[in-house]
């Protein structure tokens, strides 16, 4: 270590050199950063554009025909729907809202569908194999943005028009969407409440706690009740009643209502995603050795059970990192709801845009925003597969 | 890694070099105009199903500006823009100008950043119902379904309609107004609102016409203008003067038909307007003959609303009495002179 051995010139000290080129292209990188964004900012100045967030905060003065954003009631911060009066980044907030919503439902039921065909495509039930085979390639080999006009123009826009729309124990089928019961506040809710978000605050704190002091089970389920009994009690009437919808006009009234728009990116989401889960599943299945089977089977497990208990977890291993894949996909597609009306971020961002002309602003940040909620799932998924991972190297 | 440094420099020289000449010069180099159009609004621009290319009385005025530059009205590359991309088509100088029934309002002007040129066409929007719905008014649709395109003027109308009549609507949004279209014949949505140009084409288009009522009220003011860059004056200048042209020949009575003869008049203000003497073209970096190219190949402004308007097309919007009436006769058809 201390011999003075020969002097290197640097030139070929593969170590420095090393570096060296890795500084050179992180400045490469950087030159053609801010080339780009000096053009953007030359282009802009020659045409007289300034560069400015603040419209954020004017009023939009546009109607979306769904969506829930944060406001301000006066009294504090709540969410409700919004408003052409409110501004402009509270439209952006409805509209990624309005993504999460059709993003995360849509992650669920994919993944519950991916599973069961891609078992499906095992099955040794020649009706189901083939079914499930023929969902896989005929889904997977139609286009995303297809399907999903064919959903809105085939399907829901094909139901009937409301005065016609037959009602089932208040469900109500029609052109403007399937409407269901509903749980709805009465006015005894404002003081429930806050007993019921203490609970609920109780609740996640408990859970917080766990790695300090492990609370015994029955605390979980005492403190909330507890909280809402008191509430309850309180407010002396039931917070809450089942609203049924009701035909009044032109729209329905009362209950929930699932936009024709919502269904058909949901149900398009949802099953093209799934073929791809399907695909992923039936994969992780065939690679593992014929001999777990074998063995399963020798123990006298039924085929649901050596399914449930020796080859989905192990299969699980597998498939969590391109499930993550996938569930990255479904995200971002769901820009694709533009085609049919749905006022999710990027379809949202389409009209600000254009009432502002703040194209270059509003598109950043749009971006930004996606690429938060991709690393975020990307986060968790590969939190997830640790956690999986851990637990099978410890059997 | 030379390489990369030599191509930036040169990407950056082409860049500023493009950015100090006008779009005239540009466009006269090319040698063919690239404008910007709707490719799916019968009677203002739509593509012929019988001949598959691009007509309507906006694709009218682009020809108007290719004869004006090059003599012949068919060096015209069309591109057809929805409404939610038009502006950014010029913001980026991927068109060179658009005549796209497009509303001239202050924003537009102002933040969007874009010039725009002498109103064309004064329109107003309106909504169309089925008649089944048995709604007289645009006050009965209350609670009601409103569909529409999305980066339209038409969005925040409605918007401010809604708010002060609390009407509670639910406006939904399509990017392309076929879709609304679809989506009225289908019951979703009760009713469609855009400029009442645009209603009198699609309900032309409707299987049948009959089935569809166009309300009585008018929301808005909704003046059509073609747009091109801000900050190029020499270009805004020349397309300018290109659709006065159209309005002045109307007003000295110059059609396709009877040019031949108008050079030969003695009017001196016929004779510097078409040419034949002075040099109005020159001051514009036009042919000083740019109004008899215009003339000769497209007509005036009258021809060309009967040609795609008129009560012998099928999207028949009746002139007389409107505001697209020459400015002689009660509209606001009015070119300032050619002088």
């Amino acid at each position: 270590m201390t011999e003075a051995g020969p002097t290197v010139p640097f030139w070929k000290d593969e170590r420095k050199l090393g570096i060296i080129f890795q500084i050179l292209l992180l400045l490469a990188v950087l030159a053609v950063l801010a080339f780009l964004s000096y053009t953007a900012y030359r282009g802009m100045r020659a045409r007289g554009l300034e560069f400015s967030f603040a419209f954020l905060f004017e009023e939009s003065g546009f109607l979306i025909s769904e969506g829930v954003t944060l406001a301000n009631d006066g009294g504090g911060w709540i969410f409700r729907a919004f408003q052409p009066s409110d501004a402009n980044w509270q439209v952006l907030l409805a509209g990624l809202i309005n993504t999460l919503r059709v993003s995360l439902t849509g992650i669920v039921l994919t993944t519950i569908l991916g599973v069961l065909v891609g078992v499906g495509r095992l099955s040794s039930n020649w009706l189901v194999n083939r079914l499930s085979f023929a969902y896989v390639e005929f889904v997977r080999n139609t286009p995303l943005l297809v399907q999903m006009i064919f959903w809105y123009l085939a399907v829901f826009n094909k139901m009937p028009p409301l005065r016609q729309a037959g009602e089932w124990y208040g469900f109500i089928l029609s052109n403007k969407g399937m409407a269901v019961p509903w749980v709805a506040t009465t006015p005894a809710w404002a003081q429930f409440s806050p007993f019921f978000y203490w609970g609920l605050y109780l609740w996640i704190g408990l859970w917080l706690v766990r790695a300090v002091w492990k609370p015994p089970r029955w605390l979980y389920w005492v403190v909330p009740a507890a909280a809402w009994a008191l509430g309850l009690v309180v407010a002396g009437q039931m917070p809450v009643s089942l609203s049924t919808p009701v035909k009044q006009g032109f729209r329905v009234r009362g209950g929930a209502l699932l936009s024709p728009e919502f269904s058909s990116v949901l149900l398009a989401l949802t099953i093209y995603t799934a073929s791809y889960i399907a695909e992923i599943v039936r994969g992780a299945i065939q690679s593992l050795p014929k001999g777990q089977w074998e063995a399963a089977a020798s123990l006298g497990l039924s085929y649901g059970q050596t399914l449930r208990l020796i080859i989905l977890p192990q299969a699980l291993r597998i498939i969590v990192p391109p499930l993550g894949n996938q569930y990255l996909n479904l995200t971002k597609n769901s820009s694709l709801a533009i085609a049919v009306g749905f006022p999710e971020l990027f379809n949202v961002y389409g009209t600000l845009a254009n009432q502002t002309g703040r194209s270059l602003e509003g598109v950043l940040i749009v971006m930004a925003v996606y690429l938060s909620i991709s690393l975020s799932i990307s986060a968790f998924i590969n939190w997830y597969n640790t956690h999986v991972a851990l637990v099978g190297a410890a059997r | 890694m030379r390489k990369l440094l030599v191509l930036l420099a040169v990407l950056s020289l082409g860049l500023l070099g493009f950015a100090q000449q006008s779009r005239l010069d540009v466009v006269k180099q090319r040698g063919k105009l690239i404008c910007g159009v709707n490719g799916g609004a019968p009677g203002f621009g739509f593509i012929n199903e019988k001949t598959g290319s691009y007509e309507g009385f906006d694709v009218d005025f682009c020809k108007a500006v290719a004869a004006a530059l090059f003599n012949d009205p068919n060096k015209v590359e069309y591109v057809a823009l929805t409404a939610k991309v038009r502006f950014n088509a010029i913001q980026t100088g991927k068109v060179d100008v658009v005549f796209r029934n497009t509303t001239v309002t202050t924003s537009r002007d102002g933040s969007v950043g874009v010039d725009f040129l002498p109103v064309n066409f004064y329109d107003g929007q309106g909504v169309m119902v089925r008649k089944d719905l048995g709604v007289k008014s645009v006050f009965d649709l209350k609670g009601a379904t409103v569909c529409t395109n999305q980066g339209t003027t038409t969005e925040k109308n409605w918007t401010d309609v809604d708010r002060a009549h609390h009407l509670g609507t639910k406006l939904i949004t399509f990017e392309d107004f076929s879709r609304s279209f679809d989506g009225l014949l289908s019951g979703r949505c009760d009713a469609i609102t855009t400029d009442k140009s645009g209603l009198v084409g699609w309900k032309a288009k409707a299987p049948n016409p009959d089935d569809l009522v166009i309300l009585p009220e008018t929301l808005s003011k909704e003046p059509l203008a073609g747009f091109t860059f801000q900050n190029d004056s020499k270009w805004r200048d020349a397309l300018t003067w290109i659709v006065y042209a159209t309005f002045q020949a109307e007003e000295f009575g110059i059609t396709q038909a009877n040019l031949s003869n108008m050079l030969k008049s003695t009017n001196p203000g016929i004779r510097r307007f078409l040419g034949v003497e002075g040099t109005l073209g020159e001051g514009l970096g036009l042919p000083n003959d740019f109004v008899a190219r215009v003339i000769k190949h497209v007509g005036n402004y009258g021809e060309i609303y009967n040609r795609h308007l008129g009560p012998d097309s099928p999207f028949f919007i009746p002139r007389a009495g409107s505001l697209n009436a020459p400015y002689s006769q009660g509209g606001l058809i009015y070119s300032p002179p050619f002088r």
